[in-house]
């Protein structure tokens, strides 16, 4: 059995976010995180690595640098990394990014046994597409919004959590799953992982490893083939301190009158 | 010449920022209030590798190197001096003169024990008559069959009444003077040890300082640590590492002290600006910023001649009395920025300060540090 991560480098929304004149945003002028979610399947894979013995594999798509997040990973206790990366990927949307997961996760293999857990959304785009539409060009079965994996053989048990309650699912696998910050709390990088980081491996797949794989047209990948068009990108202004009136229903209700009438609101 | 961190040093350091402001930073404060020992978070670090991390894989450990122990010490000290503490004390004091000194059943029975057994370790050099003038122990351990009886007490022994393995220091021969001193790994489960008054200290609340007892105490014989008489030697080369560490903890405070000043100074208005920015201010920011590269910079170079296994002596107390030092003043003049709020325990000034003021007395005051440069300058 092996489980693969997909994991992103993403901008620390803690700093500063820049953006390019072309909309997108300027990631090598900005301080990078390993998306939040991303963190909390690796750590279901690892907890279930640490019951079964089981081989974890993280993957990320994006330029040179990412490794060093794999490199973090791997010093977590992931077995290997995969960085996925060449010029004709960048720019790519959701439905070009999972096209080349998805080929490069069926490059290295999915078994009947193994399992592709991916974070729910990536804390720059928030679009929570990409581990679905990989789940569908693999043919993966996919439970979105785990809180709770438990493995029992082939079956897996996953409670999703939705917006009014729970959901307990039973599914078999190969499947997908999609991993929320209530499923755990990731581990720290131990000294004795980062010994042995770098001397795990890490393959890189760059346009050549890639183009020729079925799940891949080179003409909607990269930022030219990704059928979403960036208009504006921004960082949106802060919002001014709220007013809060104080007093009895009718005195704060004629005030809040007052102050809307003294806008032209009403 | 390199002055950048190793790939491995940048990772740990990361991995050690995290897991101090996640970890360690939020209880603090409490720890020192409470004078509670963070028993959870050393169960953490023993986790992470932490505890013993320069112990060798064979034995436990993750054969890190000196450095990679300082880094660690370094970045917990920054918001709590006191898990520094107690990690410096295990990994340069218990666990190293073990690796250096040890017989081979000697490292396979304690080193494991310091790392996956996550029992903790401490030093028992000092007594009430012998603090710098280490020689004048009077702890005694006369050898009666196939084991040592050891009589007398150790003052000031951190981690004293959380360790169960301890290297102690007695005479096995008073006649000899310093040559009569030998060492021995001490389990506290050994019949005739105890743990004697617990130190009320001005800081360091959250490392466990205590007495600890040898009452007609059965030590084994195979317990003896190097050769008998070897003890003082052992003593004062273990010194040499654990100032490693001493003066990783103390820089870790300076560095601490130094960034919460900062935080506060670019908040904090007065006179119609953010105190940052009056001039006073930014040159005392700029002595500080100094003394730390200095003080790391001492201390890296001490580490990694200890790693490379050359003659530290003299660069391991150079780093220890400057960054020791440089803590004590740092942390006094970042109060002072603070006004009347750096006085009160609603900021971290106050304890940073009281903890910083150790690191000039143990592990060789700063006097010692002196007679232990000069000593080495061919005077």
């Amino acid at each position: 059995m092996k489980i693969i991560v997909c994991v992103k480098q993403v901008p620390d929304t803690s700093g500063k976010v820049a953006v390019n004149p072309d909309g997108t945003l300027n990631r090598a002028s900005m301080q990078t995180i390993t998306n939040p979610d991303d963190m909390n399947a690796v750590e279901a894979a690892l907890k279930l690595k640490d019951e079964t013995g089981c081989k974890v594999t993280v993957v990320t798509m994006g330029p040179p640098p990412a490794a060093s997040m794999l490199r973090e990973l791997m010093a977590m206790g992931a077995d290997e990394g995969v960085l996925v990366s060449a010029r004709e990927f960048g720019g790519s949307d959701t439905y070009a990014t999972s096209q080349i997961l998805a080929a490069a996760i069926d490059t290295i293999g999915v078994e009947k046994d193994d399992v592709v857990m991916c974070g729910r959304q990536a804390i720059d785009g928030d679009t929570a597409q990409v581990g679905p539409q990989i789940a569908e060009k693999l043919n993966l079965p996919q439970v979105t919004y785990a809180a709770d994996i438990h493995k029992d053989g082939e079956n897996i048990t996953v409670k999703r959590m939705l917006e009014d309650g729970y959901m307990t699912i039973k599914v078999k696998t190969p499947c997908l799953l999609t991993c929320i910050k209530e499923l755990n709390n990731p581990r720290y990088m131990s000294i004795g992982g980062i010994y042995e980081t770098y001397n795990k491996p890490l393959a890189t797949f760059d346009f050549e490893k890639l183009k020729d794989h079925k799940l891949i047209d080179p003409s909607t990948i990269g930022l030219k083939g990704s059928p979403t068009n960036i208009f504006k990108s921004f960082t949106p202004p802060q919002k001014g301190a709220g007013m809060m009136l104080e007093g009895d229903g009718k005195e704060t209700c004629e005030k809040l009158a007052s102050i809307l009438a003294g806008k032209h609101i009403i | 010449m390199d002055f950048n961190l190793s790939r491995e040093h940048q990772l740990i350091r990361k991995m050690m920022a995290e897991f101090t402001e996640n970890e360690v930073k939020p209880i603090a404060a409490e720890t020192d209030l409470n004078s509670e020992y963070p028993r959870e978070n050393i169960e953490k670090l023993f986790n992470l590798g932490v505890m013993g991390m320069c112990v060798p894989k064979e034995y436990g450990g993750t054969g890190a190197d000196p450095l990679a122990s300082a880094i660690c010490i370094e970045e917990l000290s920054k918001q709590c001096a006191s898990t520094g503490d107690i990690v410096a004390t295990h990994n340069g004091l218990c666990c190293d003169p073990i690796l250096t000194h040890g017989t081979e059943e000697q490292k396979k029975k304690y080193l494991p024990m310091l790392t996956t057994g996550h029992k903790v370790g401490a030093f028992a050099l000092t007594e009430p008559n012998a603090g710098s003038d280490a020689s004048k122990g009077q702890t005694e351990a006369k050898l009666e069959g196939d084991h040592y009886v050891m009589n007398g007490s150790k003052i000031f022994i951190t981690n004293g009444y959380v360790a169960d393995v301890f290297v102690v220091f007695a005479m096995t021969d008073k006649t000899k003077g310093t040559k009569g001193i030998s060492a021995f790994i001490v389990e506290s489960g050994f019949p005739g040890f105890s743990v004697g008054k617990h130190e009320v200290k001005m800081g360091l609340h959250g490392s466990p300082t205590a007495e600890i007892v040898f009452t007609d105490c059965i030590v084994p014989k195979e317990n003896m640590l190097g050769k008998e008489g070897k003890g003082f030697s052992i003593a004062m080369q273990t010194l040499d590492g654990g100032r490693i560490g001493i003066a990783a903890q103390a820089l870790g405070i300076a560095e601490g002290a130094l960034n919460e000043a900062k935080e506060y100074t670019k908040g904090r208005v007065q006179f119609g600006k953010p105190i940052s920015k009056f001039q006073n201010t930014q040159f005392t920011f700029a002595d500080m910023e100094m003394g730390c590269e200095a003080g790391r910079l001492l201390t890296y170079q001490a580490a990694v001649l200890k790693g490379q296994g050359v003659r530290y002596t003299k660069e391991a107390a150079m780093a220890k009395l400057w960054c020791s030092e440089h803590a004590m003043k740092t942390t006094t003049k970042a109060l002072q920025m603070f006004g009347g709020y750096g006085y009160t325990k609603d900021y971290p000034m106050e304890r940073m300060m009281r903890d910083a003021k150790i690191t000039e007395i143990y592990e060789g005051t700063s006097e010692v540090q002196r007679i232990v440069i000069s000593a080495n300058m061919g005077l």
